[in-house]
């Protein structure tokens, strides 16, 4: 099967879907005479005009509420906003405006909207430009959350969120864009809300989001050397959350680690280990452990910066001390 | 239009009336008293199907934009018979695109950047139809405004902007909380067309917006219309609005947009006393109905409620 980047993955379900719907329409700062900051939008300004790339000033809030205005039209936006630090900015619009209106509505609004965003811990970008803080959106019923781990998902995943008739909130990873993997040339999706089992294991289930994914392949890889047969699990959506996958996976392994780059404090690790508890407490023979980031805001100094980050040894190192080994 | 006003005025007072006298209707509820011309006259320049997007003050938008006022009682009274079966209640009254009353926002400024997408939108299908939003003078001094009115106006996006300035943003005065001479001048600064408006004249406002409409019609322009006006009560139901100076107050009640229509209309002789009072017989009967329509109906069965968060297919 040919490789494609996760970018370029995610490139091409943007324009398959804008040659599928004309209702389908980017906007976001720098992503049309710029090609975006990441090269996501790489050739669309040229393909399709600037009506439907439209560059905006920097006005995240506005971003934000114009998708949702055009979304209230009948158009079907995917707006960018190109750090997941700015979300602050357009929260408003993504949690209290488009996140209700159905709801508040009685069902009479839909709000058919994509925001793109990503983080960019791991790539020296300071405390500011490098928050993954997914867990925010968990406490806003109406939004989906998706968090695609590999190419193959990026593609499938942005394409159903793109004819999903709900906001969501496409959380992207900056140090996965150049990263390569198997897309094959024809059609797909991947329907919102099942996790994948990424490998099958017996003794101990790791649960990954976004780039903990890639990790805790890593981390299962090493642990077999050390004779743990370690199952691991991407979630893929947090909203929904196919806690079935989950559940049936730790009655199985009657263990379970979780591993984000989210700070730990508060995080989707918590919300993911509580409803374990709720649903398998008397499978487990060890308490759940998080393995995430410290509750501090993100170093600049690129060592600091790696010690800070969650990795397949502390993942490796952390299963082994569950496992007695 | 007169007609319009008066459903405005009564149901409103009737409102006052539900919370104050009777208990009957309890959570925030924000008054339109007032300000009536500015949504009458507004509303009735545009087309059945153009949008509005408005505010938590929307009982006035939405009755104005045809909402039938049974359903917004029915709605205040949270019942599962109201516009948005209850789940809305008074700051979502104004949520019925049946008639084109698109949205209604409880965050103040927050609803300029969706007016912005709305109006793009049409742009982009090529729609005859055509965007007004509403906000008051508080909303000026947020970021969603000016980030909202510099992408309408950078855009050129069919939009009207309608300021209702009616002089307190809660208990905050306009002039300790806007610095330029006018918030019209923040309408010019982005560029715009951009016009002051008696607000509790129906008729300037009609004319004003007739005209921003066609401009926003035939030539995907914005306006932005500072309509001066003034609420009569506090910002709230239960606000009595008391940091208000008293000869202010009655300077404006003076002025009261009804009282100023409707001897326009007897001065002109465009109506006899006994036809306004006929108008306000159909009025009085119609709110009467709507209580009893809300009355009646029933609350949404709180098992369904989790449908209503995400939409199917």
């Amino acid at each position: 099967m040919r490789e494609l980047t996760y970018a370029d993955a995610l490139r091409e379900a943007l324009r398959e879907e804008m040659l599928r719907d004309p209702n389908v329409i980017l906007l976001g700062e720098e992503i049309g005479v710029f090609n975006g900051v990441y090269k996501v939008t790489r050739g669309l300004l040229d393909e399709f005009g600037p009506e439907r790339v439209r560059d905006t000033p920097i006005s995240e809030a506005a971003i934000a509420g114009a998708a949702v205005g055009l979304a209230l039209a009948g158009l079907k936006p995917v707006a960018e906003i190109m750090y997941m630090d700015f979300l602050p900015i357009c929260m408003d619009q993504l949690a209290t405006q488009a996140a209700k209106m159905r709801f508040m509505s009685g069902g009479q609004l839909k709000v058919p909207m994509v925001l793109r965003t990503q983080y960019s811990l791991g790539r020296q970008h300071g405390s500011q430009h490098s928050q993954f803080t997914p867990a925010w959106f968990l406490q806003v019923p109406g939004i989906k959350i998706v968090l695609p781990s590999n190419p193959y998902d990026a593609k499938g995943l942005l394409k159903s969120s793109i004819r999903d008739p709900n906001p969501v909130l496409f959380i992207e990873s900056g140090l996965l864009y150049r990263t390569k993997g198997p897309v094959p040339e024809e059609e797909y999706t991947i329907p919102l809300g099942q996790a994948e089992v990424k490998r099958k294991g017996e003794d101990i289930t790791i649960v990954g989001i976004s780039r903990q994914v890639g990790e805790a392949l890593s981390a299962a890889t090493k642990l077999e050397q050390s004779g743990i047969s370690a199952e691991v699990i991407d979630v893929r959506t947090l909203q929904p959350l196919d806690l079935k996958t989950i559940v049936e996976s730790v009655k199985r392994t009657s263990r379970l680690v979780i591993a984000s780059d989210d700070v730990k404090t508060g995080g989707v690790g918590a919300e993911i280990s509580a409803s374990v508890n709720e649903n398998a407490f008397g499978y487990l023979d060890a308490p759940i452990a998080r393995i995430a980031c410290p509750d501090t805001p993100i170093p600049f100094s690129p060592p600091l910066e790696q010690s800070y980050m969650p990795n397949a040894d502390k993942i490796v190192e952390t299963v082994k001390t569950i496992m007695g080994k | 239009m007169l007609q319009s006003m008066l459903l405005l005025r009564r149901f409103e007072e009737k409102v006052e009336e539900l919370f104050m006298v009777k208990g009957a209707l309890i959570g925030p509820s924000h008054l339109y008293l007032g300000q009536e011309a500015v949504a009458v006259g507004a509303m009735s320049a545009l087309a059945p199907d153009d949008l509005t997007v408005t505010t938590y003050r929307g009982h006035g938008h939405a009755l104005a934009k045809r909402v039938p006022a049974k359903l917004c009682m029915a709605e205040l009274f949270g019942k599962e018979t109201g516009n948005c079966k209850g789940l809305g209640g008074s700051m979502h009254v104004a949520i019925y695109p049946k008639t084109g009353s698109l949205y209604a926002t409880a965050i103040v400024g927050s609803g300029i950047p969706i007016a912005a997408g709305v109006g793009l939108g049409l742009k982009q299908k090529r729609s005859k139809n055509i965007v007004a939003t509403f906000f008051g003078d508080g909303a000026c001094n947020t970021g969603a405004f000016h980030e909202g009115t510099n992408l309408i106006a950078v855009w050129k996006l069919p939009v009207l902007l309608f300021c209702e300035n009616n002089q307190y943003a809660m208990s905050t005065p306009v002039k300790r909380a806007v610095s330029s001479p006018s918030i019209a001048e923040r309408g010019r600064a982005y560029g715009m067309e951009t016009i002051v408006v008696d607000g509790n004249d129906v008729i300037s406002v009609y004319v004003a917006a007739k005209i921003a409409a066609e401009r926003a019609r035939s030539r995907s322009e914005p306006t932005f219309l500072e309509c001066v006006t003034y609420k009569m009560k506090g910002h709230g139901v239960y606000d009595k609005g008391e940091y208000r100076p008293k000869d202010e107050v009655e300077k404006w009640l003076a002025r009261d947009p009804i009282i100023v229509f409707k001897k326009k209309l007897l001065d002109s002789k465009t109506m006899t006393q006994s036809e306004i009072d006929a108008v306000e017989d159909i009025v009085k009967q119609e709110i009467e109905e709507s209580v009893e329509f809300a009355m009646q109906g029933s609350v949404l069965p709180f098992n369904t409620i989790q449908s209503y968060v995400y939409a199917e297919e």
